[in-house]
């Protein structure tokens, strides 16, 4: 309480009283912020520094005899290396569809949500559901779901006529990252939605009247009201769900085991292999740096974009 | 009149397709768990089973001899352990760092936010070999606490943004008038804030659990027995080792589903509230 009871005019050191004041709320904010600190970044700092100078070295089993330092060799061996280069096309690939279907079924579905629905509350615990299943069990129900002999799909699909006999669904490298992208679809869209729902509720419904009394339809309304007031919305989706499908790993694993043919090796599960199946730690971390600074870069474009429709992450 | 009919009509068509197709592989996986294996495996494939044999639950819950049953029992201990640990301190040490981020003014607060929100974008697998030999010098590999302090530093930042947004979405007058009446700020973080943003709160817990029970790759580089496996681990271990029966894996996917999806359930409408306008700031 002294900032306030000092009157700034008396004493000429001290600052002006807001800033006074912001200085106490500096410190308070420290306070309040150092638990959280301690928490992230004593577990996080140490191995990012530590990462990036591997990175620089051959080191090549868990407990190495030597590790020479071989400068930027293990980013020229990546950039050299075309298994790189066909991993990075299929993350993106990966990551540029899954998101796409992801944001536009998750549209239609959070619409469909927000829709004058008897018996909303369940349609929504439904559609909740596979949101809250794990990854892993996912992966493993798809790996089901897909399986050349007891696959649920080729047996639904022969059943119905569609197919005339067994498909290997995971069986061709492309097939096969199509079928994990579909896995991943199905068990995201539900959050895009949900997130989507949130951003919907929040427009006023005097608007949409306003519309219907000038005669808008409802596809005119959905074009020039609901989809403007949702791109803070949509951008944020936009850049969880991109990072996120950019770091897979999970599904991979569980699904396909990045096969076949290494045709659903994803970028993380490519590190993953590289690091701890061939033990090229130095290799590894450098493959690590080379994520870290995609993902970086891909959040800096997405935040000028977002900065462009004037609004913030907080 | 007709249009509206129409359109009542259409999405609840949409609504029962849409329901339908996310039920299904769900339901089949269902279906699978009580199918003896033998039908699993016949062509042209029989929906509804001849048979239902709960045999498989039997052996999971309460077999013994076989030690994956054990193990599988174990992780699902393991994981509820863990999952709660991170909800317990990343959502306590997280509350007074989104009052920080929300109520107070100083300077580097939206970088500062930043530098947590990269963090938790940070792919694990940038961050898994040097944590590896950490863990392993501090004597923290196959532990529970080991997973608990890893997965608190990507769940803390997710909470953080979660919990500051809703801070953000209650009015400004409210704090201030429990400070005039005489409350301190934390006086008035514990008991006007947090009463009020109890939607958000939910929310968050909700999404923290469901991060730490989902969490993979950490776990199955940093857990090699039935000391800390926790249960996705567990899962891969199911379906790479019993390809030959899927019923034993959808057993267990279903088991393991249970907690997450009970609590998604239970909360979902924080979870629509609670995001609220998270996120959205005009």
């Amino acid at each position: 309480m002294t900032a306030t009871l000092a009157p700034p005019v008396t004493s000429p050191d001290a600052p002006p009283r807001p800033r006074r004041r912001r200085g106490r709320q500096g410190r308070l904010a420290a306070l309040l912020l150092l638990p959280a600190a301690v928490v992230v970044f004593g577990v996080v700092l140490y191995p990012i520094v530590r990462t990036a100078i591997v990175s620089f070295f051959e080191v090549n089993s868990a407990a190495p005899v030597t590790t020479p330092f071989v400068g930027l060799r293990n980013y020229h061996d990546i950039v050299a290396n075309h298994e790189f280069w066909a991993t990075l096309e299929r993350t993106l690939y990966f990551t540029v569809v899954s998101t796409g279907c992801e944001l536009v079924l998750g549209m239609g579905l959070a619409l469909l949500l927000n829709a004058p629905l008897r018996m909303r509350w369940l349609f929504r615990a439904i559609v909740i559901l596979p949101w809250a299943l794990p990854t892993v069990v996912n992966g493993a129900m798809w790996r089901g779901v897909l399986n050349v002999q007891y696959g649920s799909l080729n047996a639904a699909l022969t059943q119905l006529h569609i197919i005339g006999s067994y498909h290997s669904w995971l069986g061709s490298p492309w097939g096969a990252l199509n079928m994990v992208i579909l896995a991943d679809v199905w068990k995201t869209t539900p959050l895009v939605a949900f997130f989507l729902l949130t951003g919907l509720q929040s427009i006023p419904s005097e608007i949409y009247e306003s519309a219907r009394v000038d005669g808008a339809a409802a596809l005119r309304m959905f074009r020039s009201i609901t989809l403007p007031l949702l791109v803070p919305s949509i951008s944020i989706v936009l850049i969880l769900r991109t990072i996120d499908a950019f770091k897979v790993f999970d599904l991979v694993y569980v699904l396909t085991r990045g096969g076949p043919a290494n045709g659903t090796q994803t970028i993380a599960y490519f590190t993953y292999v590289q690091a701890f199946s061939d033990q090229r730690f130095g290799y590894g971390s450098a493959l690590a740096d080379v994520i870290v600074a995609c993902i970086l870069v891909l959040s800096a474009v997405y935040l000028r974009a977002l900065r462009r429709t004037e609004m913030s992450l907080m | 009149m007709r249009a509206s009919r129409r359109y009542t009509i259409g999405i609840h068509v949409a609504a029962v397709v849409v329901s339908l197709i996310i039920l299904a592989p769900f339901a089949w996986m269902a279906l699978a768990s009580v199918t003896e294996p033998a039908d699993l495996i016949t062509v042209p494939y029989h929906w509804v089973p001849k048979h239902v044999t709960f045999f498989r639950y039997r052996e999971i819950l309460h077999g013994n001899g076989d030690d994956v049953a054990g193990a599988f029992r174990q992780s699902i201990v393991n994981s509820a352990i863990v999952a709660s640990g991170t909800v317990i301190i990343s959502v306590t040490v997280g509350i007074f760092g989104a009052y920080a981020f929300a109520m107070l003014r100083f300077r580097f607060r939206k970088l500062t936010m930043m530098v947590f929100l990269t963090s938790y974008m940070l792919p694990p697998i940038a961050l898994l070999v040097p944590l590896y030999l950490i863990m392993s010098s501090a004597n923290l590999l196959d532990s529970k606490l080991g997973l608990i302090v890893v997965y608190c530093s990507y769940v803390t930042p997710f909470v953080l943004w979660i919990l500051s947004n809703y801070f953000l979405t209650i009015p400004a007058e409210l704090e201030e008038a429990a400070r005039v009446d005489g409350c301190s700020r934390m006086g008035a973080l514990f008991r006007v804030m947090l009463p009020v943003a109890r939607p958000g709160l939910f929310a968050t817990i909700m999404f923290a659990f469901l991060l730490a029970w989902d969490e993979f790759l950490y776990a199955l580089i940093f857990t090699s027995t039935n000391n800390a496996k926790t249960i996705p681990v567990a899962i891969a271990d199911f379906s790479g080792r019993y390809s030959t029966d899927f019923g034993l894996v959808a057993a267990g996917g279903l088991i393991a589903s249970i907690p997450p999806v009970l609590l998604a359930i239970a909360f979902q409408k924080y979870v629509v509230g609670g995001l609220s306008s998270g996120a959205v700031k005009g």
